[in-house]
């Protein structure tokens, strides 16, 4: 109906005006990521300055020798500095937090799109008289919008803007590519999904995937997080009385928590979604026997299923296994997300199998 | 217990739990000096191998990795014709994948192989930690271990009691010990209220309480692991009485639960398949509405119900339904509506017109607009045998080809097209043939494109002349005498699957046990604490000390907040045992 304002074309329009929003706050997380860097740099001129001015009061006569080992033990008292200092904000309640302008522009950004994206959600679940992730579309939807929710949620308790240009920068992604991609209009809901596992499993999953996510962001930075500390640590080592910046990776790291405890929080978000993956593949077994006649059959969309809750297992089997926590442990993490990833974009376009719902043709 | 060495080394987790060596929490081995081993040396080595966790990550991750070729490559037992099709597609390739057992991916040699490796890895470390954890819910929190400090989790407070100028040395000392009885005794009722198992000790007059909670977890873990067994174990045996059997019911027609009655039929190893339960299902009507031309997803199907009389055998016939997602439930077995089509009543009579063939005859939906397909086999009473294949289109439209196809799944303008063939349709001497194909290498085409000759185009109710003179064929219209239009004039047929599937039941029994000990395992914090209290003259110094065993981000600040509570349950106490002298000493 060309020219009339439909509900669902309202719905279209509240979505696309979200992903302009959330453009805006990965653009401002953006620039908040850039700024920590450029503080942490300018923190540590400061202190270069003064151990500068220090040495040259003292030393004097003193052994340039002693200076490198001086300079070495900074180091590395200041990479633990750093980190607890990193740690300490991290964990502290939103208004003990730092002020930085630009991560509140963008979490404030972040909370007026979602507020949008909700609307939006909703205003299509109310046009099709249904739960609106029924197929691809609306899946996307459904799931951009709980990543979104959950990483507002953790925002409570925990400081993690430092992630909010990954979530948001991921969130345009996915919401502009299903928005353009996957788009189909509203049509009834066809026979096999009028259940009410269609209401638990598939929201589970989405929910699942929003923690995931999470745990990825998080296991990433964590991995460059390992790199600057191994790196930092060599050149220390090496007795390079300045530490540079070189070759470290990006300059905000040094305003995040250390890896350990990266690692940690991602292990969390993690387990929170295996066992809603597990309930998913629980709920789908239930939901195929009714059905389909049989609760498992090997359907692609169910190897595939299979598959990532086998990779978190081993995730969190690496986090119990001597030579596997950390770096390796964090590879699995990755791997687990990019399959999920895999499931919902790959193997519900290509992939022939029962979980032909995508509405696509 | 007696492992644990309090004064050396405080973190030494390994004890309480047997994990693998290479757990992350286990001690590393240091034995370099390894005896020459023998037969029994190395498979106990071989099983050590087995059953560590590195194994068990690798078998996992190789778990997942083999799985993927399944998704990838059509499966027999999930998609048959896709396997028929890559046949046909790549018929160089096909054989290789083949013998790679690649269109059986979950019953390969390969796969099974390490999926059985895994849980022979799982029993073997889940029998001994089972063990394990047994004595240790029968055993006493570990003795506190002398230098508290040296743990992680630390916190320390110094307590002045209350000055007593009056009371000699003794005297003071004796209160300070007494107050140090009151904060382990305050102490040790915090933690047990607090869910903590408690064990008080004493050294060299310093007392201490020592804790350890959560057990459930280790408990939790070791019943997610063995569910899992459980699950593997429930198909295993399940499978052997598991059953499927497809069978195709027209309206008005009646399927007994025999094997007679169906066209096909899995049997696990140990189903009888002349024992199965005695029952008829009738098909009395088969509703489906389709979303009207014009509207948004136009022709699509729902709300597909098939309206059955049921009945076992010695009982009363009852009403029953079969909806996609509601199977119905039959003497222990489940049946599933599994599609649905048009079953065209065709008579075929012959030059006298005697009729030689009348029978609805079940045509296969080839689309969703239910284009069908169907084969009609006459082999007696004719002069030759004669096939008929044809289409039937409930709403014919033409394409631009010139060709028909159907644009409308409901009956609003139905045409069958047949094309005859005669000749032998090779059923004679037995051989088992399909009765939804119909193969034509003996026989002649007698109508259709191929030979320039029109197909016979019917609509309900008309009737045509075979060719060469063979008689007439009638298209029947099977609508009550008053209807108007095509509605009912052609019937329906459903097919069903009859499952039996014993193994289900347990399955998601295990399934749910395995969450619930998965979320014990992730959540529950198993900790420990310790408390310890020294008097020293007219100060008490407390200690308090956690270590997380496993996974426990929250150590830190649960230690905290006992401290904190610790102290306010305390401070009255210690005000209380101000001895009566110091009172009046004061006043």
């Amino acid at each position: 109906m060309p020219g009339t304002l439909t509900l669902d074309s309202v719905s279209v329009l509240l979505v696309w005006t979200a992903i302009a929003i959330y453009a805006l706050a990965f653009i401002a997380y953006a620039v908040d990521l850039a700024r920590r860097g450029a503080r942490a740099a300018e923190a540590q001129d400061a202190r270069n300055r003064e151990r500068e001015l220090v040495s040259v009061n003292s030393a004097g006569a003193s052994a340039p020798a002693s200076v490198v080992v001086s300079a070495n033990t900074d180091a590395s008292t200041r990479l633990r500095d750093q980190e607890r200092t990193a740690e300490a904000a991290f964990d502290a309640r939103p208004s003990d937090r730092p002020r930085m302008i630009w991560a509140r522009i963008g979490t404030s950004l972040t909370v007026l799109g979602f507020l949008f994206h909700v609307a939006g959600d909703v205003t299509r679940g109310i046009a099709a008289g249904r739960v609106p992730w029924s197929n691809m579309y609306e899946f996307a939807l459904t799931g951009t919008m709980l990543i979104v929710a959950v990483y507002l949620a953790s925002l409570i308790r925990y400081d993690l803007r430092f992630l909010g240009s990954f979530i948001t920068g991921l969130v345009v992604l996915l919401l502009g590519g299903a928005a353009l991609a996957f788009y189909v209009e509203i049509t009834p809901l066809m026979d096999p999904l009028k259940s009410v596992w269609l209401v638990i499993h598939v929201f589970v999953a989405s929910l699942a995937t929003a923690l995931f996510a999470l745990g990825f962001g998080l296991s990433v930075l964590q991995l460059m997080q390992a790199r600057r500390e191994r790196k930092t640590t060599a050149l220390t080592d090496a007795g390079t009385a300045v530490v540079s910046a070189k070759g470290t990776g990006p300059r905000f790291l040094k305003t995040l928590p250390g890896s350990d405890a990266l690692e940690s929080i991602a292990y969390r978000f993690a387990i929170l979604g295996f066992i809603f993956w597990t309930f998913t593949l629980i709920a789908g077994s239930i939901w195929a026997n009714d059905a389909w006649g049989r609760y498992w059959g090997f359907d692609t969309k169910e190897v595939w299923t299979f598959v990532i809750w086998v990779l978190y297992a081993g995730y969190i089997h690496a986090r119990a296994t001597r030579g596997w926590r950390g770096s390796r442990s964090a590879w699995l993490s990755i791997i687990g997300f990019t399959a999920v990833m895999f499931n919902f974009t790959i193997v519900n376009m290509f992939f022939k199998g029962l979980h032909a719902y995508s509405g696509l043709s | 217990m007696s492992r644990f060495r309090s004064d050396e080394e405080p973190r030494e987790p390994a004890e309480g739990t047997l994990r693998p060596a290479d757990h992350a929490d286990s001690a590393v081995a240091t034995d370099v000096n390894q005896p020459a081993l023998g037969v029994g040396g190395w498979l106990r080595w071989g099983w050590r191998q087995l059953t560590s966790m590195r194994t068990a990550l690798v078998l996992l991750l190789l778990l997942a990795i083999v799985a993927v070729p399944g998704s990838i490559v059509p499966q027999r037992s999930a998609d048959p014709n896709g396997v028929t099709q890559y046949y046909a597609d790549n018929p160089d390739l096909a054989p290789v994948l083949d013998n790679l057992q690649l269109f059986d991916v979950y019953s390969s040699i390969w796969f099974s192989a390490i999926y059985i490796l895994l849980f022979i890895s799982l029993i073997g470390c889940v029998i001994p930690r089972t063990r394990h954890h047994w004595k240790a819910l029968r055993a006493r929190p570990p003795r506190t271990p002398a230098r508290l400090e040296r743990l992680a989790d630390f916190r320390s407070s110094i307590i002045e009691l209350a000055p007593d100028a009056s009371a000699s040395a003794g005297a003071q000392a004796a209160g300070a010990e007494a107050a140090a009885a009151s904060a382990i005794e305050v102490a040790a009722d915090q933690l047990r209220r607090g869910g903590y198992r408690v064990e008080r000790y004493e050294s060299g007059g310093t007392l201490s309480v020592s804790a350890e909670r959560g057990y459930v977890r280790e408990t939790g873990n070791l019943v997610f692991h063995t569910a899992l067994i459980g699950v593997l174990v429930a198909v295993g045996i399940g499978g052997g009485y598991t059953y499927t059997g497809q069978g195709v019911i027209i309206e008005g027609g009646t399927f007994v639960n025999t094997m007679l009655d169906y066209t096909s039929f899995n049997p696990g190893r140990f189903v009888d398949e002349d024992r199965l339960t005695p029952y008829s299902l009738t098909l009395d009507e088969f509703s489906v509405t389709y979303q009207p031309s014009g509207t948004q997803g136009a022709g699509q199907a729902g709300d597909f119900i098939a309206h059955l009389t049921t009945q076992r055998a010695g009982e009363e016939p009852a009403q029953g339904e079969v909806r996609v997602n509601h199977p119905l439930e039959m003497a222990g077995d489940r049946i599933y509506l599994m599609g649905n089509g048009y079953a065209p009543t065709i008579t075929i009579r012959d030059a006298e017109g005697t009729i030689v063939f009348s029978e609805s005859v079940p045509f296969l939906p080839q689309d969703d607009k239910l284009t069908s397909l169907g084969v009609v086999k006459v082999p007696d009473g004719l002069p030759e045998q004669l096939g008929l294949v044809g289409f039937f289109y409930p709403t014919q439209a033409p394409l631009t080809t010139g060709a028909f196809a159907s644009a409308y799944p409901a009956l609003v303008n139905p045409v069958m097209t047949l094309d005859v063939y005669a000749g032998d349709l090779g059923i004679d001497d037995g051989t088992p043939r399909s009765v939804y194909t119909l193969d034509t290498s003996d026989m002649t085409q007698l109508t259709g494109r191929a030979i320039d000759v029109e197909s016979i185009e019917l609509a309900p109710g008309e009737s045509a002349d075979l060719p060469d003179g063979y008689g007439t064929i009638t298209f029947e219209n099977e609508a009550p005498a008053a209807a108007e239009g095509y509605d009912e004039s052609v019937k329906r047929f459903v097919s069903l699957s009859i499952h039996r599937d014993a193994a289900a039941t347990w399955v998601l029994a295990f399934a749910v046990l395995a969450v619930l000990g998965l979320l014990a395992a992730l959540f529950v914090p198993r900790r420990r604490l310790w408390v310890k209290a020294t008097p020293d003259g007219r100060t008490l110094r407390l200690e308090y000390a956690g270590l997380a065993r496993g996974e426990d981000p929250t150590i830190g600040p649960a230690l905290d907040r006992f401290v904190e509570r610790h102290a306010e349950s305390l401070a009255p106490v210690l005000r209380e045992q101000v001895t009566p002298s110091a009172r009046s000493g004061a006043a």
